[in-house]
């Protein structure tokens, strides 16, 4: 074991558990524990958001496709990015003014019935366990490679850690080791790009002239095109990507953890300019991997390009540098994974146990209790998992993450805050429709079966799943009869208050 | 009619949205095209694939102007909810001075 690694890791454990236990000795509410009393600051909440949604995906993943796919890889770090016009300007206002807890609260503002809160916990449960089960398996491969610890202990240390931090610092530790992630993971790139750029007299021109001239051209054009289907394919998962992020319960939960509407608005504007100069910096040290430690030799090392970054970072910096960036890589999955239990969690114990179950007669400390269990519970299903799922290829995961967040909640968002006619048959058809939708279409799909059988021929089904869920959305409600008038005077009631913040009227 | 449909009808709350719709609608269909030009254009034809300074292709340049646009509409549309948050505030004003609560 590389003891200089070794060191580094266990320097972010203690500081990470060290955030965990102050944020412990204010954690005693449910509101202090599913969104930190809606307390955090913009600045505090932009930095947070960034580390919540920039995974091992995009800082191992991305840097690995661009050094060995080149162009196609950069469309992710594009359509990540863009998604938070998405964000910014469509869902987040509405959901701060409308929501409390969790992404059902806002729709159930609107719908106040059991079958709303179920499905929508249900399509969070889903989304998350999928999204955690990519950050475990991608965990546990790398810890395994640079540490050389087992892939199941290592899969189970990151569990037992991220159920540590919910479970007793809730959404404040959890808010925090985000912020502390994100910085490292900045500073990280940062200075790995700094040291690529200055072997090219710090003009990325120049590195991408002696890219293509080591390489050759196709590192830097994008592919030629081929047949109207691969297209297709290509089309689909930028639309996943760009409407994905609005759809994704453990990032939507982030603006309920801040007062009100404008910080909500603040921090994302705030969180889009660091995701975005970390996305800008991607072809650098995608490139800089290519062109320094060989396509060869990043696909010798893991077939994905998993690790075209710490390997970047072992050739130009050596055994210290290469320990740092493996820690960042390590805290990065740890705040990530730490978000999406929170989330999960927050779904299962406030929309499922306190309003289904419980029809909102639970006590306080009832419901504090039965979230910290349904933490404990999602984390232990999600190693498990993880632990079955090590020989499977993490990136499709992660895409289903986004196309189902696409497919399965955000039409419903979106109509819940601008359809009048929208109804609650509507909205249960389309959460249903969407998320039964796009995993069975991945299920058909090249992903999973052989590419000549598949019945689906598109990896990704999203310019298929997602217009189902709008369509659904729309059968449901003409297809169910009319409105009532006192559906219209709730809408009228909500869309007063998603546009204006205002809660009660005396 | 309730409460919040009194509200919905006042002048300062139905000027809100239609300040809002004004600029959300179009900047939301310029920014959606903007983006699926690029996937659109690189899966379909090779015209951005030429050489436009050194070795960078249009195709990057137009993936870096995305970059641009994202911030560049994030600080306009900050700009604008400034005054979305006046006209707020006009609404919950037009209330108390009704005799009634905003909260």
């Amino acid at each position: 074991m590389n003891a200089t690694a070794f060191s580094f890791f266990v320097g972010i454990i203690v500081l990470t558990l060290l955030i965990t236990y102050f944020a412990a000795k204010k954690n005693k509410s449910t509101s202090e524990f599913y969104v930190a009393g809606g307390n955090i600051t913009g600045w505090q909440n932009g930095l947070a958001i960034a580390g919540d949604y920039m995974s091992a995906a995009s800082f191992l993943g991305i840097a690995g496709a661009i050094a060995l796919n080149g162009f196609s890889g950069f469309f992710y770090s594009i359509g990540y990015l863009v998604a938070y016009l998405v964000v910014l300007l469509i869902v987040a206002e509405p959901l701060r003014n409308l929501g409390k807890y969790t992404m059902a609260d806002m729709i159930a503002a609107r719908f106040n019935a059991k079958a709303i809160r179920s499905a929508a916990a249900l399509n969070t449960l889903a989304i998350s366990t999928f999204y955690m089960i990519a950050q475990l398996v991608g965990a546990g491969a790398i810890i395994k490679l640079l540490l050389g610890l087992e892939y199941s202990t290592s899969v189970i240390i990151i569990g037992i850690l991220m159920t540590v931090y919910v479970v007793a610092g809730g959404m404040l530790a959890t808010t925090w080791v985000q912020i502390v992630k994100a910085v490292l993971l900045m500073g990280g790139t940062i200075a790995l790009s700094l040291i690529v750029l200055a072997h090219f007299s710090f003009n990325p021109v120049e590195l991408f002239n002696q890219v293509a001239a080591k390489i050759g051209d196709k590192a830097v054009t994008p592919p030629a095109p081929t047949t109207f289907t691969a297209g297709l394919d290509s089309i689909s998962l930028n639309l996943a990507l760009v409407l994905g992020t609005a759809g994704l319960p453990h990032i939507l939960i982030r603006f309920l953890s801040v007062p009100d509407a404008k910080t909500a608005r603040k921090s994302i504007v705030f969180a889009t300019w660091i995701i975005g100069l970390f996305y800008l910096m991607t072809p650098i040290l995608g490139y800089g991997a290519a062109y320094f430690v060989g396509q060869d030799s990043i696909k010798k090392a893991n077939a994905a390009g998993n690790l075209a970054a710490p390997q970047l970072a072992a050739y130009l910096g050596g055994d210290i540098f290469l320990a740092f960036i493996s820690a960042v890589a390590f805290a990065t999955i740890l705040a990530v994974v730490a978000g999406l239990v929170i989330s999960a969690a927050s779904a299962f114990a406030h929309d499922f146990y306190s309003n289904v179950l419980r029809k909102g007669q639970a006590s306080e400390a009832e419901q504090m209790k039965a979230a910290r269990w349904a933490s404990i519970g999602i984390a232990v299903f999600s190693i498990v998992l993880a632990l079955g799922a090590k020989s499977f290829n993490v990136s499709y995961l992660v895409a289903l993450a986004f196309c189902v967040a696409a497919s399965a909640n955000l039409p419903v968002i979106v109509l819940t805050i601008f359809w009048k006619r929208f109804n609650t048959t509507g909205a249960v058809t389309a959460m249903l429709t969407g998320l039964i939708g796009s995993v069975g279409l991945i299920l058909i799909s090249p992903n999973i079966m052989p590419a000549a059988d598949a019945i689906f021929p598109l990896k990704n089904p999203g310019i298929v799943s997602i217009p189902l869920g709008f369509l659904a959305a729309y059968l449901g409600t003409v297809l169910s009869g009319k409105v009532s008038e006192q559906e219209e005077e709730k809408y009228t009631e909500i869309f007063v208050q998603a546009n204006t913040g205002i809660k009660q009227l005396g | 009619m309730g409460d919040w449909g009194r509200v919905a009808q006042t002048g300062s709350f139905q000027e809100l949205i239609r300040q809002k719709s004004s600029f959300i609608v179009p900047a939301t269909i310029f920014f959606f095209v903007f983006y699926f030009i690029l996937p659109v254009l690189t899966a379909y034809s090779t015209v951005l694939n030429k050489k436009a300074v050194g070795a960078i292709n249009w195709a990057y340049l137009y993936a870096f102007a995305q970059f641009a646009m994202t911030w560049g509409l994030c600080h306009l549309y900050m700009r604008k909810a400034n005054k979305f948050d006046e006209l707020v505030n006009k609404v919950k004003q037009e209330i108390t001075d009704k005799g009634g609560k905003a909260e």
